[in-house]
C-alpha cells in the first residue's frame, strides 16, 4: 500500500511535471526537499533529546505502575467479560498508561504482553476475542496528553506557539477514542450474531 | 471557554515537566543520570527516522512542485468541501493510519509549505497528534500473538480515525479561525 501511494507521488509528479512544463523546477524541488529532510532531522534531534529524557525520568520513578491502579477498575468496565485479577486488566492499564504518558517504548512491550494474556482467555485461538478486538481499538486511538512529535515539528518549522495545539488535539482524541470504543461496542454485537456465537 | 483551553496548551508541557521531575525526585530516581540515558534515545530515533523524512519530504516535495498536487486537490475538492474538509490535508489523512514515520515527513512538508501557524498547518498538526498509526498497530498486535483475522478492528479503528480527522477540522476552526 505505502509502496504504491510513495510510487504515485513520486513518478507520477514526475510524470505531471513533463506535461505541465515544471521539469527544472521539480527536479530542483526533488533536491531541496531531500536537504531540508536533514536540516529538519537535526533541528528535532535536540526536543527528541529532550523529551526522551523526561520521560526516562518518569519510567524510572514508577509513574506507569501508580496512575495503572487507578484506571484499573475504569477498565473492568469496558471488559466486563474477563475474570477479576486476570493479569491481562494489569497489563492493559499499564499499556494504557504508557501511552497516555507518551512512552511509546514502554507501551509496546506491555501492549504486547496485555495481547499474550488475552489470547490464553480467548476461545478460538485463531480469531480476535471482543476484549482483544476493543483493546486495540483503544490501542489505536492516540491517547498521549501531549503530542511531543508534532510539537517537536512545528517548532523545528518556526512556529510562534509550537504546544498551542495541545488542547485541539486532546479534544480530536477524546472524538475520536469515544467514536472507536461505540463502534467497537455495537460492531461487538453485530459480529457475535453473524459469527452465532450467541 | 477558550481561554481555558488556550491555558490547558500554556501550561500543560511546564506543569507535565515539574510533575515528572518532583515525582523522580521523591522517589529517589537519579534524575540527571536518567534525563541523560533517555536523552541518547534521542539521537537513535532521528537516525531511524530520517531515511523515512527523506522518502516522503522528496516524494511529496516532487509531487507539489509538478504541479499535481494542485490537480488532485481541484479534483477531490468539491468531494471534502461537502464535509468541510479542507482538500489540502488529505495527504496527511490517506498516510496517518499506514504509517507514523511517513506521516511524520508528510505534515513537516505541510507545515514547511503552509507555515505551522496557518489553519492547515494547525489542523494539520491536530489530526496527527490525535490519531495512531491504525493499520500498523493493529499488525504488530495481531501478529505477535499469531492472529490474521481482524474482525471489526479496521473498521472500528479507521472509524475513529475519520471522526478524529473531522473533530480536528471543527475544533481548529472553533478555537484558531479558519
Amino acid at each position: 500500500m505505502i509502496n504504491i501511494i510513495w510510487l504515485v507521488l513520486l513518478a507520477g509528479g514526475f510524470i505531471v511535471a513533463f506535461f505541465t512544463g515544471q521539469t527544472e523546477q521539480t527536479t530542483q524541488a526533488a533536491f531541496d526537499s531531500a536537504k531540508y529532510a536533514v536540516e529538519l532531522g537535526l533541528n528535532l534531534t535536540g526536543i527528541y533529546c529532550l523529551w526522551l529524557g523526561l520521560m526516562r525520568v518518569a519510567e524510572k520513578a514508577g509513574l506507569i505502575r501508580v496512575f495503572s491502579r487507578k484506571i484499573a477498575p475504569l477498565l473492568r468496565l469496558l471488559f466486563p467479560d474477563l475474570p477479576s485479577g486476570s493479569p491481562a486488566v494489569g497489563a492493559m492499564s499499564m499499556n494504557i498508561i504508557a501511552n497516555i504518558l507518551g512512552l511509546g517504548n514502554a507501551a509496546t512491550p506491555l501492549g504486547l504482553k496485555a495481547m499474550g494474556e488475552l489470547q490464553k482467555l480467548n476461545p478460538d485461538k485463531r480469531s480476535p476475542s471482543d476484549a482483544m478486538c476493543l483493546f486495540l481499538v483503544i490501542n489505536t486511538a492516540s491517547l498521549q496528553i501531549i503530542p511531543t512529535t508534532v510539537i517537536a515539528l512545528r517548532s523545528a518549522a518556526g512556529s510562534a506557539d509550537p504546544s498551542e495545539i495541545v488542547s485541539s488535539t486532546l479534544a480530536a482524541t477524546l472524538c475520536s477514542l469515544l467514536s472507536g470504543v461505540t463502534a467497537a461496542l455495537i460492531l461487538k454485537r453485530f459480529y457475535r450474531r453473524r459469527e452465532g456465537r450467541i | 471557554m477558550i481561554g481555558i483551553v488556550q491555558a490547558v496548551s500554556r501550561f500543560a508541557i511546564p506543569v507535565f515537566i515539574i510533575f515528572i521531575s518532583a515525582i523522580g525526585f521523591y522517589r529517589k530516581v537519579p534524575v540527571y543520570e536518567a534525563f541523560i540515558e533517555g536523552a541518547k534515545e534521542g539521537l537513535t530515533t532521528v537516525v531511524r527516522i530520517l531515511p523515512y523524512l527523506t522518502a516522503m519530504l522528496t516524494a511529496i516535495g516532487v509531487f507539489r512542485s509538478s504541479g499535481a498536487m494542485e490537480l488532485l486537490i481541484q479534483l477531490v475538492s468539491p468531494l471534502t468541501e461537502l464535509a468541510g474538509i479542507p482538500a489540502e490535508l488529505l495527504p496527511l489523512a490517506f498516510m496517518r493510519p499506514l504509517s507514523g514515520s511517513a506521516s511524520i515527513g508528510i505534515l513537516a512538508e505541510m507545515l514547511r509549505t503552509y507555515g505551522a501557524d496557518s489553519f492547515i498547518g494547525r489542523t494539520a498538526s491536530t489530526m496527527m497528534g490525535s490519531t495512531e498509526t491504525t493499520l500498523y498497530t493493529a499488525g504488530i498486535y495481531l501478529g505477535s500473538v499469531g492472529i490474521k483475522d481482524t474482525r471489526y478492528i479496521l473498521a472500528a479503528g479507521l472509524f475513529a480515525d475519520f471522526m478524529g480527522f473531522a473533530a480536528s477540522v471543527v475544533v481548529c476552526s472553533i478555537l484558531f479561525g479558519s
